[in-house]
């Protein structure tokens, strides 16, 4: 275990490196100088070059890339003052400190995915399991056709709905917002439940599907059948035999669901004027602001590898074969 | 099934002494396609500490007769019909939760592949020891020695180690065995095995069938032995039943049916068996055509489309009229006994070495 861990985290520092990298030297394959944005309208080339200078632009990419590299562990002094490890360099647009700014939008971030993600996995999973349960009943019925349907609901499509119906016009909640959890735990429920439940609703009508179809399958399994026929109880096989199987498929899409993951967060920040991480991405391409751009594609890359960690993990507390062999 | 004397009184008493009795077994199922008779009327006894050998083809109706004896049929497509005795105790009306508190005690199946038919998500162990606690309150302790006992009946080496093995550990024979021991976890009576050796090599077959018959001695258990392999049941079956699109065709002793079998569908399952005495040049003489749609069985014997003798049936009944089984050592088929004799003597004999 401890050599599984210790291979991932290579594998992961290397994937980060790589990322970076890509990242930096495609930025300046951009036809266009980012100093131009901090310049102003009445640009000379002397303010241009000063700015270059303060920027660090002016020296070669591969000793830009590397002297950010350095930043990153050891800190680095630019012309607006010094910034301390770990320094992702400072926004080309506004000159705030990278890293400040991504520890600031990160608890959204992380409460709205991890939030979103509890939702479709119960509701998912429960309804799936219930469908598979009742197979061919009107419960079955209403679920699955349900699903259809909502799965085609929208992020952007929904939330304005839901604002409408449960905020604009009855008062019964108020407009999503952020307030850290350290600070008011009611506070930060009451916030984010709009935003997890719509966020959650594609995810769950999948899950719901995946999870009866994985579930129907089990259930036909010959030691199901094996169990049944040495008495025991058909909620005791459902739960314990059919329903440990159904979940590895289940992991497997997980997995891969990560990604879309956040990005459906960076959707739902916009659909309800939350300030997260996707935000801050969006608005780094748009501004040509590389250092931000940077901060936040390698704290999503890592949020999804650690992630991804859990979800290996999953496999081998579900599977004795993966923990054993 | 002994006498052949009076043979409605010897029915009679049969059924009474037998553990096990069926009688007129119908299982149909109702699919897209329309009723699927896949047990059509089907009558068998078996008594305590006998094993009783079901041969015949895939789809013949086998294994569908004992998922229903175990009530593992899927209740919401199945009609069933007639009736299936345990012990005195009817099971075709018993309640679902009735049929929990038998399976596992009173009746239990060795599945074909053990690699499928046990969990990989539990230690042998633990799917040994979990009927022997949900039957008799046992403790989880004590289900564990249990488990350990039975692994070590079964010839499992160092059982004490193995109980905490999951399937995937064990070799496919010692899978057989711990499916074997899941079996008898709690001394059943009956023990329904569904081609047990099937999914073995040879020598592995031949341990397990031995095993099988030493805890029946010890255990008493009456067997029932699935099986298209006609050298299992010459090796471990007192009595054979023939089965064929979903009814008996043949019924008797070991050495009736299979020295002197009068069914053509039984002469033609010996006849594709291949025998040591035979020439090694001699080809193998299998049944022509496929069995048939259990849909739509053909009229008549079910037998008829394949069968090289119905021109010595007198007015095409083979076609038209379907032949009745006797009870006691019979076969359902419209030529007489003498033709019968007269036929296996003549053309069948020689063939089979």
């Amino acid at each position: 275990m401890l050599q599984f861990l210790i291979r991932r985290t290579f594998g992961a520092a290397l994937i980060l490196l790589l990322i970076s990298a890509f990242t930096f030297f495609m930025f300046f394959a951009i036809p266009q100088d980012p100093a131009l944005l901090a310049c102003g309208k009445n640009c000379t080339p002397d303010a241009l070059a000063i700015i270059h200078k303060n920027l660090g632009l002016d020296s070669p990419v591969p000793v830009q890339y590397w002297n950010f590299l350095v930043g990153i562990f050891a800190g680095r002094d630019f012309a607006v003052g010094h910034c301390a490890a770990p320094c992702f360099g400072v926004s080309f647009a506004n000159n705030q400190n990278v890293w400040d700014t991504i520890l600031d939008r990160f608890p959204l971030t992380l409460s709205l995915t991890v939030g979103s993600l509890l939702v479709f996995l119960t509701l998912g999973l429960g309804a799936g399991l219930l469908a598979a349960k009742y197979r061919g009943t009107w419960l079955d019925k209403t679920f699955s056709s349900a699903s259809l349907v909502i799965s085609s609901m929208q992020i952007y499509f929904l939330g304005p709905l839901v604002l409408l119906a449960l905020v604009y016009s009855t008062g019964w909640l108020e407009k999503p917002k952020y307030v850290p959890f350290s600070e008011d735990l009611g506070g930060w429920f009451m916030g984010l439940l709009i935003p997890w439940v719509v966020m959650a609703t594609i995810f769950t009508a999948n899950y719901t599907r995946m999870s009866r179809s994985s579930m129907i399958e089990q259930l036909q399994e010959e030691h199901v059948k094996a169990a049944r026929a040495k008495g025991m109880s058909s909620n005791y096989v459902f739960f314990r035999y059919a329903w440990r199987g159904s979940l590895i498929p289940i992991v497997t899409i997980l997995g891969i669901d990560l990604s879309s993951l956040l990005a459906g967060g960076m959707v739902t920040e916009f659909t309800f004027g939350l300030a997260g991480l996707g935000r801050l991405a969006l608005e780094s391409v748009v501004n040509k602001d590389l250092p931000m751009l940077m901060g936040v594609m390698l704290v999503s890359a890592a949020l999804i590898i650690v992630f991804n960690l859990i979800v290996d993990a999953l496999y081998a507390v579900i599977d004795p074969r993966v923990r054993l062999s | 099934m002994t006498t052949q004397t009076k043979p409605e009184e010897a029915a009679a008493t049969a059924a009474e002494r037998a553990f096990l009795s069926v009688r007129d077994l119908k299982v149909h199922f109702s699919t897209e396609d329309g009723v699927v008779k896949a047990v059509d009327g089907l009558s068998f006894d078996l008594e305590r500490g006998k094993t009783l050998g079901i041969v015949g083809e895939s789809g013949s109706g086998k294994s569908v007769t004992n998922l229903a004896v175990l009530g593992l049929h899927n209740r919401k497509n199945t009609a069933i019909d007639g009736s299936i005795t345990l012990d005195g105790q009817e099971l075709t009306d018993a309640g679902e939760k009735q049929l929990e508190t038998l399976r596992g005690k009173k009746m239990a199946m060795i599945f074909q592949d053990a690699l499928t038919a046990l969990s990989p998500y539990y230690t042998v162990g633990r799917q040994i020891g979990e009927p022997f606690m949900k039957h008799t309150g046992a403790s989880k302790r004590d289900a564990r020695v249990r488990a350990i006992d039975l692994l070590e009946k079964v010839g499992i080496p160092h059982p004490q180690q193995r109980v905490d093995d999951y399937p995937h550990q064990f070799s496919g024979g010692m899978r057989q065995r711990a499916m074997i021991a899941m079996a008898l976890s709690c001394d059943p009576d009956l023990l329904i095995a569904d081609e047990p050796t099937t999914a073995l090599d040879v020598t592995v077959q031949a341990q397990i069938l031995d095993l099988l018959k030493d805890l029946q001695q010890e255990f008493g258990s009456a067997i029932i032995m699935i099986t298209h392999d006609l050298g299992v049941v010459a090796n471990m079956a007192d009595d054979i039943l023939v089965m064929y699109a979903g009814r008996a065709v043949e019924r008797g002793t070991v050495r009736e049916v299979l020295k002197t079998p009068q069914h053509p569908y039984t002469w033609g399952l010996l006849g594709s068996m291949p025998r040591l005495t035979s020439d090694v040049d001699e080809p193998l003489v299998p049944i022509p055509g496929s069995p048939p749609s259990l849909l739509n069985p053909p009229s008549g014997c079910a037998f008829h489309p394949r069968c090289a003798f119905t021109e010595d049936v007198a007015g095409g009944r083979c076609s038209s009229e379907r032949p009745l089984l006797a009870p006691g050592r019979a076969a359902a088929c419209h030529l007489s006994g003498d033709q019968r004799q007269q036929l296996f003597i003549e053309t069948i004999q020689p063939r089979l070495g």
